[in-house]
């Protein structure tokens, strides 16, 4: 399939939804923007409550806008009923239709879509084939497992052939070890399949995982749009860093910006270098992100970037974490790998140095 | 010493017995309540008519024959008892007509009210059933008054100068059908609501998604599933407006005869009871057949639910 990287598929301008009136009013989304490009694994990632939802029954045109536009290939979509629509979703509770056939529920949309018999039959049994339920398709969806029911939920939804398929939170109902298959299916299907995928999830894991790009939203925003490595090694926010992965957040002061970088001074004094999130020109405190990977421990000297003592220290067989407590109070946590045999003499209430690499501090916007 | 299985035999046979002894008292009502009744009228159906009313116990098939046959007075001879067939045909084909009339107006309001939110919904509920708290035949009373010749309906229209002169409702067929609708009307909704109340929406919304129609989406998708609810409700409509007396006598005005108001006939002026008891048993024949062959139809293509 030759990669269009430049054409959208899904552009969002502007949305905003606004549910209930008066005083009772909430705003799910407020002005969002994105773009979302052809062929793609994007993932909407946010907690519960952030708007992630409501921008896919947007999407999918279950719910209207109050304002802004939706537009698929170009064309303003947002007025549109769902089943004019060439956008199909996987529901969360995979909405089976129990009065019909694994084959039958496949087989809905392009009966609706008044397809001939024929051409009916050879896609739902390429689907079938495709989701590897081929045995099962004259059962009922009530006589299949979870995982059998979460196949044939996407079998129905690609059989149309979307121009987009959106997915919501389709995994969170499987038990782990199903979970993990199913992210390594799905990002088979959209291989296979080259349809653009737009993926709900709340789990940080399962973006990292399958996504191409992940948007991370919180109230009604989405604050960040990149890939998960851009969204790990460089959250733009605290809100970001907080909701991916674990993070030191310490508290420095600008002394110089060039050429999309920062120095920092900390609160040992010690000056570091530190990337800056797109178009931010820092000044005076802010607050930077390390990774407790991205950090490493020292005896303790007046190089290291900081100094602390050592509080805890947790061995979980690949690696170790250091829980520290800094000279000004501040918990600070590294993260180290295990490798046979080491007895470094770092021992619980010693004193340690941490340095912080060339890399590894990220100004935050807020 | 009993073994530890002869004390738990003899346990549950204790609790068997108990429970029958329990529900004994039940069953007894049951049985002269329901039973009992329908064996007399099975009974007397097979005897010759008193002179005044009652019965002589002397066996004989005559009221049976009467059910649809006419004997000739002058030479015995026996044809079709035109006036019956018309009144069963007439009942049936008004009960009919009842049912489709309450699906087609409880099948939306249904859905209305289980669309509503769970608060609202309790209120239409109970705005549904505030019709019974009212006496039937004071109802029925009610519907004559809006539709006579100086009821509301043709007040307005006149007033309107929509029609020149009242149109006669009352005392024909279509009086009896808007009565027996409108009498009906809960029982279908409520089964109805009960089912669609069950029903997940979101697989309404699956439907959207994959470009089914409005219309399909209620013919492929609602529709099926709440069919149980559809099934009950019509079954809880043609039943009672099969043997429908006081709208069709009211409303009708014994002009225009039901099925139970020819029953009456028979144990009132007609001083014939064993032809009443037959038409009864042959009224209960026709509901059963009615019943048996619209559950297997309607199950062929039914819903086979986990």
């Amino acid at each position: 399939m030759p990669d269009k990287p430049d054409r959208n598929a899904i552009e969002v301008v502007k949305v905003s939804k606004i549910f209930g009136s008066g005083e009772g009013q909430v705003a799910a989304l407020d002005t969002v923007s994105v773009s979302i490009r052809e062929n793609e694994f994007f993932t909407l990632l946010g907690p519960s409550g952030c708007g992630k939802t409501t921008l896919l029954r947007l999407i999918a045109g279950f719910d209207f806008p109050t304002a802004g536009e939706i537009l698929l290939y170009g064309q303003d979509i947002a007025p549109l009923p769902p089943f004019k629509r060439p956008v199909n979703t996987v529901f969360q509770s995979y909405a089976l239709f129990p009065h019909m056939t694994v084959a039958e529920n496949i087989g809905f949309g392009l009966e609706m879509l008044g397809k001939p018999k024929a051409e009916i039959k050879a896609r739902v049994d390429a689907m079938l084939k495709l989701v590897k339920m081929e045995a099962l398709s004259a059962r009922r969806t009530s006589q299949i497992s979870g995982g059998q029911q979460q196949r044939v939920a996407l079998a129905r939804a690609l059989a149309p052939q979307p121009k987009v398929l959106l997915l919501d939170e389709p995994l969170s109902a499987l038990d782990y070890k199903l979970r993990k298959e199913m992210q390594i299916e799905l990002k088979r299907l959209q291989h296979e399949t080259g349809i653009t995928f737009i993926f709900v999830t709340h789990d940080q894991e399962e973006a990292l995982t399958m996504s191409d790009r992940i948007a991370v939203m919180s109230s009604g925003k989405i604050l960040q749009v990149g890939s998960p490595r851009d969204i790990y090694d460089r959250p733009s926010e605290r809100f970001v860093a907080d909701f991916i992965g674990e993070s030191n957040f310490l508290k420095a002061e600008v002394v110089g910006v060039s050429a999309g970088r920062a120095t920092v001074k900390l609160s040992s004094g010690t000056e570091i270098p530190a990337s800056l999130p797109e178009g931010l020109v820092p000044k005076g405190k802010v607050t930077i992100v390390v990774r407790p990977e991205h950090a490493q421990l020292s005896a303790a000297s007046p190089s290291a970037s900081l100094s602390g003592t050592v509080e805890n220290i947790v061995y979980l067989g690949t690696d170790t974490h250091f829980h520290l407590r800094l000279a000004d109070g501040e918990p600070f946590i590294v993260r180290r790998q295990n490798s046979r045999g080491t007895g470094d003499g770092i021992v619980q209430g010693g004193k340690v140095g941490i340095l912080i690499g060339g890399d590894a501090a990220q100004v935050l916007k807020d | 010493m009993a073994t530890a299985e002869e004390v738990a035999k003899a346990a549950e046979r204790r609790d068997i017995r108990d429970r029958w002894l329990l529900s004994a008292p039940a069953l007894l009502v049951i049985f002269l309540a329901a039973t009992g009744p329908l064996l007399i009228v099975l009974v007397y159906s097979f005897l010759t008519p008193g002179s005044y009313g009652d019965v002589k116990w002397q066996f004989s098939p005559e009221a049976w024959i009467a059910v649809f046959l006419e004997r000739d007075i002058f030479d015995d001879t026996l044809s079709v008892a035109a006036a019956h067939v018309t009144i069963f045909l007439r009942s049936i084909k008004l009960s009919v007509v009842t049912t489709i009339a309450t699906l087609v107006l409880g099948f939306p309001t249904a859905y209305f009210m289980a669309t509503r939110s769970e608060k609202t919904r309790d209120l239409w509920l109970f705005l549904i059933t505030i019709p019974f708290w009212t006496n039937l035949l004071i109802r029925t009373f009610a519907v004559l008054q809006i539709i006579r010749n100086e009821g509301i309906v043709n007040t307005i229209l006149l007033k309107l100068g929509i029609i020149s002169s009242p149109i006669q409702i009352l005392y024909t067929d279509t009086a009896i059908l808007i009565g027996m609708a409108y009498v009906y009307l809960p029982l279908m909704v409520l089964p109805i609501y009960a089912s669609m109340e069950k029903l997940d929406f979101r697989l309404v919304e699956a439907g959207y998604d994959l470009y089914a129609t409005r219309f399909k989406v209620l013919r492929k998708i609602i529709f099926p599933l709440v069919k149980p609810g559809v099934i009950a409700g019509s079954i809880l409509v043609f039943i009672p407006a099969l043997g429908a007396y006081v709208t069709p006598s009211v409303l009708g005005g014994g002009k225009n005869m039901m099925l139970s108001n020819l029953i009456e006939l028979q144990f009132g002026q007609g001083r014939n009871w064993p032809l009443g008891s037959a038409l009864s048993i042959a009224v209960m024949i026709i509901v059963m057949v009615a019943l048996l062959a619209y559950v297997r139809n309607a199950g062929k293509s039914g819903v086979r639910h986990g």
